[in-house]
């Protein structure tokens, strides 16, 4: 599903944020980065869908690799990866309704589709009755729902979150774990940068530690292993 | 791509001119302003044109014959005349209808002169048009060489000036309107470039959600269109009622002054298009050079 090989990322200002990842997912897995700030997490989780480009190595997902990837393909790879991310990254002058069918339009789907499917994933999110406001009227917790529910709602194989609870207060983020892992539970493999450390080892899962751009830990039911 | 993509697109654009209401108000009121000085003054440059254009078109040349030459050789003047390079036409003028045009033109002194019909003074005259205005000088010291000429008359000094005036009035405002129009481009597109640059960030998140180049430039181009679109209007409705207004009154007060101004029908159509596109034109590159900055992701 997703395969990293020996991928190394050079910011141009120098700062060497990944060097030497090498990493397998497979389907329907739910896979936590954790880590120090600064550790290379993001660049991470960025590389996956292509925010940022490796300067070696390749990465490959649901079969395509990234780096053989022409610039005017990306957009028909992230189709396929659903990103969720800490601050949101809603459209501000969209409703809700809008900021989810936007990730069906970009497919050209069709209205009746559209609407369909974005009440089911609104449903999902609990957000029905909140389908015709506007972002900023939401609270935070609701906002990531809606990003949530965006991400989902062309039904991508990989979910990839960055530090989605970030933002959150504890209980709200409780409540968007629930979420991911109903989505996990059916099928989708999600991958989620966090520093919750009380998620991570109540929810456990597989942790992959990454610090100074390396993977220094990878267990199958991990835990988040550093004091905070 | 399809139908109801282009449809999306379309519905795209004007919410979005609804909800970024401010600032589609700003572009509009930017592309009004300049559109109606633009408008306003291409108006009169035209205006401008066309009176040097009657005033030019009076100039002629008066070639008058010597007395001694025999009526039956004017046939062969006329053909010399007709022969020289840049001559329009050449008419024949009698003495008699020499007077009749002096006489006339003195209104009430005049009639002193109707005295002399039985001496006539004057001479018989051939009257020259140019192709071109300009050639009058040129063309009357050709005139002048002619054997059967004893005086050519063109209002010499005065057709030079009348002419340098025109010239000059026609090349400032030549100048004037190419500056506005510039100006005109220079402050709609940064106008409209500044609407899309509050977008940058959600350009940004369309593309990182899978939206392509195209798709999100699309609603772009189509709202950039619409603004320099509904920009143009008010300046046509104020040039079109505007210009019969004062074309009327113009026309009431100076009209037996020869002097006559661009007649409405082909000239307000003409205008009204012209700021249509260039407010369309303007419109769709300013929108879409700023959003192509903000592409690269």
């Amino acid at each position: 599903m997703i395969e990293m090989i020996d991928v190394w990322k050079t910011y141009p200002n120098g700062v060497m944020a990944l060097n030497g990842i090498d990493v397998h997912i497979e389907k329907g897995e739910f896979v936590y980065v954790v880590g120090p700030s600064g550790a290379g997490k993001s660049t991470f989780i960025k590389c996956m869908f292509r925010e940022e480009k490796p300067t070696q190595g390749s990465i490959i997902i649901n079969g395509t690799n990234l780096s053989k990837v022409k610039e005017r393909q990306i957009p028909k790879v992230r189709r396929k990866i659903g990103v969720v991310f800490q601050d949101f990254k809603l459209l501000p002058r969209l409703t809700v309704f809008e900021n989810v069918a936007f990730a069906l339009e970009v497919i050209e789907e069709s209205p009746k589709v559209i609407r369909e499917r974005v009440m089911e994933v609104l449903d999902l999110v609990k957000l029905k009755n909140k389908a015709r406001m506007f972002p900023d009227e939401l609270s935070g917790g609701e906002q990531q729902r809606v990003s949530i529910a965006r991400s989902i709602v062309n039904h991508p194989p990989v979910i990839i979150a960055d530090e989605p609870t970030g933002n959150l207060d504890p209980e709200t983020a409780w409540e968007i774990m629930d979420i991911f892992k109903t989505i996990n539970e059916r099928g989708t493999t999600v991958v989620m940068a966090t520093h919750n450390k009380e998620i991570v080892n109540t929810i456990t899962k597989r942790v992959i530690a990454i610090e100074g751009g390396r993977i220094v830990r990878d267990e199958a039911k991990g835990d988040y292993g550093y004091e905070d | 791509m399809k139908i109801r993509t282009l449809n999306r697109h379309i519905k795209e654009a004007f919410k979005s001119m609804g909800r970024n209401g401010w600032m589609s108000f700003a572009s509009i009121s930017a592309v009004t302003v300049t559109l109606l000085l633009v408008s306003v003054f291409l108006a009169i440059l035209l205006n401008i044109n066309y009176i040097a254009n009657q005033i030019e078109d009076d100039v002629q040349i008066r070639a008058y014959i010597e007395r001694t030459e025999k009526p039956e050789n004017y046939k062969a003047f006329k053909n010399q005349l007709e022969q020289i390079d840049k001559v329009k036409s050449v008419e024949f003028q009698s003495k008699e209808e020499g007077l009749d045009e002096l006489i006339k033109s003195l209104g009430d002194e005049g009639k002193v002169f109707s005295s002399l019909k039985k001496e006539n003074p004057l001479r018989d005259a051939y009257i020259v048009k140019t192709d071109k205005p300009q050639d009058t000088a040129e063309v009357a010291k050709e005139v002048d060489k002619l054997k059967f000429v004893s005086k050519v008359e063109y209002g010499q000094g005065t057709v030079e000036k009348l002419f340098k005036v025109t010239d000059t009035a026609r090349n400032v405002g030549v100048f004037l309107v190419l500056g506005l129009v510039f100006t005109a481009m220079f402050l709609i597109s940064n106008t409209i470039k500044l609407t899309i640059v509050s977008r940058r960030r959600e350009i940004e998140i369309m593309k990182l959600v899978g939206a392509t180049n195209g798709f999100i430039r699309w609603p772009f181009f189509i709202e950039g269109f619409a603004l320099g679109v509904c920009g143009a209007l008010l300046p046509i409705i104020v040039i079109a009622v505007g210009y019969q207004t004062i074309f009327d009154i113009v026309n009431q007060k100076l009209g037996t002054v020869f002097i006559e101004l661009l007649p409405v029908t082909p000239l307000i159509p003409q205008l009204s298009i012209l700021m249509l596109l260039i407010g369309g034109v303007i419109g769709v590159w300013g929108s879409l050079t700023s959003v192509r900055k903000f592409l690269k992701i």
